[in-house]
């Protein structure tokens, strides 16, 4: 787009999305100023930092920022830039601390981002310098839901649950325990790797691009899940259900599955007696726990803007960092049961690499994909066309079997409404249009 | 995780000093360092199945995640083999579904298939068993992989691999696999190392 001209406006209602908004410099810009900086983003896991002093490296956005557990255990989350000349104030990407000491000049800050050590302060800045304000940037909001923690700049941003709305039931079936307790996940690893795509293809993807399936033929072909070996096609067992794809005023989009009413174990792990009879078993206390509300199991979705899941297998949290209009930096985060058997944990952490990421055999495929839609919106002649989305248009009811816009046939209504609450946060509106309190 | 090859395995960091010379050694390096040469070919020339029969039976595939680490935590650094989420924590089977992916022609991130070059250098032995029959050899990698008209790859790292003669000649039956990334800064590991 050359400079000056107005940035695309995106009407997914009309059934297409310019192609500009993946790949313009000036779209990105402005996605980190009106989006980012405001929206609730996925920041970690407090299993990640258990101790005081604990503190992972994470992001929001294409901001630095440090998630850590200070001295009274409170979970905080730091802008990882020094008051000073914006020196990264911690370099180690894990670890466990009292000080962040900027490598430059030397300030230093307690845990919870206070400035408490300057070089020569008597001599060099008595009487100029306000520690008080020049403690590292603190997000504007932090919430805890369930082991994750999520941030906001905005510190007028309304509450995470707020945020959520309806969507929460189908993360709870994500962060929950497998048998239905609340929480209690862990996370047993990260995998982070660069993707040469725009970040909201990745995020669509999650949300409930089922049409893409076509995409994983080759895995399909061969059976890579966890009954692979007993004979199963596929990259997992399906479970009879009806499948939802619901969408939500913030933003969010989400594929979830509805069991029968009598809500049967499906077998998914053939290959491994024991992995079985422990899913089996937390299949069975979900049940008794939970009761109708059991019946509700999470496939894939992406609470908006770029913290995608899988809820199900490889149950795991993935964000798209932005790195460029045409460059993402993917986190995976993958979650079991603290508690699980140790021996249900290597099953499923073997399973969760096959499947995923860069070595993964599913998502290889996705990365492919990302690239080439991605370039495919460089050139003046591709840009005339927009990306078709016209699918299932109009095929949704509101609040049937579930709160939200729910669809009952693979939809790209979830992807309409990701770019309708996109468009809006490019356009500024005030919070309680955006997450759909206006009326 | 008890096989031969994973309790003859060097911890990462750990590189033992060189061999004390032996005449007989020479042979057995230019034995290990011809398979190992011959498997590039292999997998460049992509004779999948036939580098599927190198491996032996129990062979441990892996490549860590690094994470930087403080002065002082580096024993944090890499993920550790039988824990936790590597980039490649496999065994024959999955290799061998990594491979039949490949032949089914629609895994599009190999299809085209990649060019790759792997260019395999400083072989040398680190440790060899009493019977000379398993030996553990260090070798670095530089591993280019292009794809379609304007992506390129490049993966320099070591292996410290574990071969055991077996009855058939000489088998894979440990690759550790270390790159120097943190955030892998390649879109994909869709090749064989």
């Amino acid at each position: 787009m050359p400079d000056g001209s107005p940035l695309p406006t995106c009407r997914p209602e009309t059934g297409f999305i310019p192609r500009e908004i993946f790949s313009s410099r000036a779209v990105f810009d402005r996605e980190q100023e009106t989006l980012f900086a405001r929206a609730w983003l996925f920041v970690g896991h407090e299993s990640l930092i258990p101790r005081p002093g604990d503190y992972f490296l994470s992001r929001m956005g294409i901001e630095p920022v440090i998630l850590c557990r200070d001295e009274a255990g409170e979970v905080r989350v730091l802008l990882n830039s020094c008051r000073h000349r914006g020196m990264r104030v911690c370099r180690a990407e894990r670890g466990n601390t009292r000080h962040f000491t900027c490598p430059y000049h030397a300030w230093s800050y307690d845990l919870s981002g206070r400035l408490v050590g300057v070089p020569m302060r008597r001599q060099l800045y008595e009487g100029v310098l306000d520690e008080a304000s020049h403690g590292l940037v603190p997000a504007g909001r932090v919430a805890r839901y369930k082991g994750t923690v999520w941030a906001t700049w905005d510190a007028e941003a309304p509450d995470f649950a707020a945020y959520l709305g309806d969507v929460r039931p189908h993360l709870d079936a994500v962060l929950d325990h497998r048998d239905g307790r609340e929480g209690g996940s862990e996370v047993i690893g990260i995998h982070r790797w660069i993707i040469p795509a725009n970040w909201k293809f990745a995020a669509e993807n999650f949300l409930g691009d089922t049409y893409h399936n076509p995409s994983h033929a080759s895995v399909d072909l061969i059976g890579i899940g966890p009954s692979a070996r007993s004979g199963r096609t596929g990259r997992r067992d399906e479970q009879p259900a009806q499948h939802l794809w619901v969408s939500f005023p913030s933003g969010h989009g989400v594929h979830s599955l509805i069991a029968p009413p009598d809500n049967p174990y499906t077998p998914a792990f053939r290959d491994d007696p024991e992995a079985e009879a422990h899913f089996a078993r937390c299949h069975e206390e979900r049940v008794r726990r939970l009761g109708e509300a059991a019946r509700l199991s999470a496939f894939t979705g992406t609470i908006f803007p770029n913290a995608s899941y899988h809820g199900r297998q490889p149950r795991g949290i993935c964000v798209w960092h932005p790195n460029g209009p045409e460059e993402t930096e993917a986190w995976r985060f993958f979650l079991v049961d603290a508690d699980a058997p140790a021996h249900v944990k290597d099953v499923l952490r073997r399973y969760y690499m096959r499947y995923s990421g860069p070595a993964g055999m599913t998502e290889q495929d996705d990365a492919e994909n990302w690239l080439y839609a991605t370039a495919a919106c460089r050139g003046p002649i591709s840009r005339r066309q927009p990306f078709n989305y016209q699918q299932s248009l109009g095929a949704w009811r509101r609040g049937d079997p579930v709160p939200g816009d729910v669809s009952l046939q693979i939809t790209e209504q979830n992807a309409r409404n990701f770019y309708r609450a996109w468009q809006a946060h490019l356009d500024g509106a005030p919070w309680p249009a955006l997450i759909g309190q206006d009326t | 995780m008890t096989s031969p090859a994973a309790e003859a395995a060097i911890a990462i960091g750990a590189t033992p000093p060189p061999l004390p010379p032996d005449p007989g050694l020479l042979l057995l390096r230019q034995e290990v360092e011809d398979f190992l040469l011959h498997e590039a070919d292999l997998l460049d020339e992509r004779r999948f199945r036939e580098w599927l029969a190198l491996l032996a039976e129990d062979i441990v595939y892996f490549m860590p995640i690094r994470t930087d680490r403080a002065f002082g935590e580096q024993a944090g650094e890499f993920t550790a083999q039988g824990r936790g989420i590597s980039w490649f924590d496999e065994d024959k089977w999955t290799l061998t579904k990594r491979v039949e992916q490949i032949l089914t022609g629609v895994h599009y991130a190999e299809e085209p298939l990649s060019r790759v070059c792997r260019v395999i250098t400083g072989v040398r032995l680190l440790a060899v068993s009493p019977d000379r029959r398993q030996v553990t050899a260090r070798s670095r990698f530089l591993v280019r992989q292009g794809r379609l008209d304007y992506e390129r790859a490049d993966f320099v790292g070591s292996r410290t691999d574990i071969l055991r003669r077996e009855p058939e000649g000489w088998r894979l039956a440990r690759r550790e696999i270390i790159l120097t990334d943190t955030v892998l800064l390649a879109k994909n590991l869709s090749i064989f190392f």
